[in-house]
C-alpha cells in the first residue's frame, strides 16, 4: 500500500515538474492587482510634492524648480500611498516586478517646461 | 555535581530565522538555566509615529511584522477608528476577518514548515511551505500583495472582493483542506514528528497562565485564551471556537497551530456566507485626540496597540506588545531541564517573531 502511494507521489512528480519557478531566468507570477512597481507619467505632474510628503519611506523627491521627481526604487516600500494622495493621477503601479539589484537604483525623471500662457512671455520680455 | 557551563544560543543559529541570543547554562548536556538577551533588530518604527501623519503611518504599523503585517495594521487602524470614535463600515470589517483568517493560514504554514526544518524533516518544509504558496496567490490575488497586503485604512479597507472572487475563494477551500488534512496527519502520526516534540519542552497549565503566556502557547497548555472569543470586528457573527490541546508540550502546541488552519478555513467560510453588501471605506475628516488599548489575535497571540494622540496630525505615542515578548518568560521556563539537543525544537514552539517583538 505505502510502495504503491509512493509510487505515485514518484509518477506524478516526473510528470508535473518542479513546483517553484526559476525566477529571476522565469518571471514571477503576478496578478492584475499585483504591486510591482512604481511609476510617473511626468507629463502630467504638476510637481505639488504630495507624494513626497506622504511616503512612509522616504523615497521620493520631488524638485519644482528643476521639475524632476527622482525615486530611490532600493527605498520604495510600493504600498501605493502616493498614489493615493496625487492628485493629477499621473502615479501609478505597475504589475512587473523589478529585477533583483545589488545597488540602489535611483530614477530620475524631468518634466517638460511648461507651457507658457498667451501674453506671459511678451509681459516678462516688457 | 558536575560543572556548569554557559553555551550561547543565536543570535546566528541555523533554526532561528531572526536574531535572539540565549545563554545556557548548562551541566552536562542537560540546561538548568536559560537567559535570554534580546535587542538586535531593533528599529525604532513606534518613534516614527511623531513623524507621520496617522494615516500614512497604518503602513509602516504593517511592516512591523513580514509575516502577521496585516493584523498589526487593522489593529493599528481599530484603535485609531475607536478614538476618532468611527464606525467602519460591516462590509469592511468582515474583510479584514478574511484577510486576517488568510493571514493567520500562511503564518501557521510558514511555521509548521520552519518546525519541521528545526527538527531536521526538510521534505515536510517543503510540503508546508508548498501549500502556503495556495494562500499567497490568494492574498497576492486579492489584495495586490503576497505578505504585505496593504488594504488597511484608517476608515475600512481600500480593496473589496467581489461576488465573484468570494465564489471562487469558497470553490478553492475544499483543496485546501485536504492539503491541511495531509500535513495534520504527518504531524500527527509521523514517529519523527513525535519523537522530537513528545513531552518535550512541557509548560505546566498553571505556569502558563502566571508567566502571562498567550497564543498558541497558552492554548497548547489548557487554556481557552483567544482574542477572537472577545468578537472584535467581524468575529462576534462568526462561529469562533478556540483550538485548545491539554498536553502542555511542544506536540501540543504544534498541534494547535495545525488545527487552527482548519479553523481559519471554517471562519472564512462562515464570513463569506455571512457578509453583508455596503460600502468599505467611510470618509475620516480631522485629527484624532484621546487613547486607546486596540487588542486582536495574531498567529503568535495577543497583540496590543497602543495609541494616544493629542488632536495632531501625528500620534503622540505608539506603543505595541507583540505575542512573542509575552512568550518570553515561558519559552525559560520551558528550557529548564531539557537537553541541549531539544533547544532548538523548544525555541521554535513560541514561534519566535523577533523583528515584531523589538519593532
Amino acid at each position: 500500500m505505502k510502495v504503491g502511494v509512493m509510487a505515485l507521489t514518484v509518477l506524478k512528480n516526473l510528470v508535473k515538474g518542479p513546483a517553484t519557478i526559476r525566477y529571476p531566468y522565469q518571471p514571477a507570477k503576478v496578478t492584475p492587482v499585483t504591486r510591482g512597481h512604481l511609476v510617473i507619467t511626468i507629463d502630467d505632474c504638476i510637481f505639488c510634492g504630495l507624494c513626497r510628503m506622504h511616503c512612509p519611506a522616504d523615497a521620493i523627491e520631488v524638485s519644482k524648480p528643476d521639475r524632476t521627481w527622482r525615486l530611490n526604487q532600493f527605498q520604495c516600500v510600493i504600498c501605493g500611498c502616493c498614489v493615493s494622495y496625487c492628485p493629477k493621477d499621473c502615479l501609478s503601479i505597475e504589475q512587473i516586478y523589478l529585477p533583483p539589484t545589488t545597488e540602489a537604483t535611483i530614477v530620475t525623471v524631468t518634466g517638460p517646461e511648461p507651457e507658457k500662457k498667451e501674453g506671459q512671455g511678451e509681459e516678462v520680455a516688457g | 555535581m558536575s560543572k556548569q557551563i554557559i553555551v550561547p544560543f543565536g543570535p546566528q543559529h541555523p533554526v532561528l530565522p531572526e536574531p535572539i541570543h540565549l545563554d545556557l547554562v548548562l551541566e552536562d548536556e542537560r540546561v538548568v538555566e536559560a537567559i535570554p538577551s534580546i535587542g538586535y533588530v531593533h528599529r525604532g518604527l513606534e518613534k516614527l509615529v511623531e513623524k507621520r501623519d496617522y494615516k500614512d503611518y497604518v503602513f509602516i504599523s504593517e511592516r512591523i511584522c513580514g509575516i502577521c503585517s496585516f493584523i498589526h495594521g487593522a489593529t493599528y487602524c481599530q484603535g485609531v477608528e475607536q478614538i476618532m470614535g468611527i464606525e467602519i463600515p460591516r462590509r469592511a470589517e468582515f474583510l479584514r476577518a478574511i484577510w486576517s483568517e488568510y493571514s493567520r493560514m500562511h503564518s501557521h504554514l510558514l511555521w509548521l514548515g520552519c518546525f519541521a526544518d528545526g527538527m531536521g524533516y526538510e521534505n515536510l518544509f517543503m510540503n508546508c511551505w508548498k501549500v502556503r504558496e495556495k494562500i499567497l496567490d490568494v492574498l497576492e490575488r486579492t489584495t495586490g500583495g503576497r505578505v504585505i497586503q496593504g488594504v488597511n485604512r484608517v476608515g475600512g479597507v481600500s480593496r473589496d472582493m467581489d461576488a465573484a472572487e468570494l465564489k471562487r475563494i469558497l470553490s478553492e477551500i475544499p483543496s485546501l483542506r485536504d492539503d491541511f488534512t495531509e500535513l495534520t496527519r504527518i504531524f500527527d502520526e509521523d514517529l519523527t514528528v513525535q519523537t522530537r516534540t513528545k513531552g518535550i519542552g512541557i509548560l505546566p497549565k498553571d505556569k502558563a497562565w502566571d508567566l502571562g503566556a498567550v497564543g498558541p502557547v497558552i492554548r497548547g497548555s489548557g487554556h481557552a485564551v483567544d482574542v477572537r472569543s472577545t468578537g472584535y470586528g467581524a468575529y462576534d457573527e462568526l462561529d469562533f471556537k478556540p483550538v485548545v490541546r491539554d498536553e502542555a508540550d511542544c506536540y501540543a502546541r504544534c498541534m494547535v497551530r495545525a488545527e487552527e488552519l482548519f479553523t481559519s478555513l471554517d471562519l472564512i467560510e462562515n464570513a463569506i456566507d455571512r457578509i453583508p453588501a455596503g460600502d468599505i471605506m467611510v470618509p475620516v475628516k480631522g485629527n484624532p485626540s484621546g487613547e486607546y488599548y486596540a487588542r486582536a489575535e495574531q498567529p503568535r497571540g495577543e497583540v496590543i496597540h497602543y495609541v494616544k494622540a493629542n488632536g495632531k496630525k501625528n500620534l503622540a505615542r505608539h506603543r505595541v506588545r507583540t505575542p512573542t515578548l509575552a512568550n518570553v518568560p515561558a519559552l525559560v521556563q520551558m528550557l529548564a531541564g531539557c537537553e541541549l539537543a531539544d533547544v532548538p525544537v523548544i525555541v521554535l514552539t513560541i514561534d519566535p517573531c523577533i523583528g515584531c517583538m523589538e519593532r
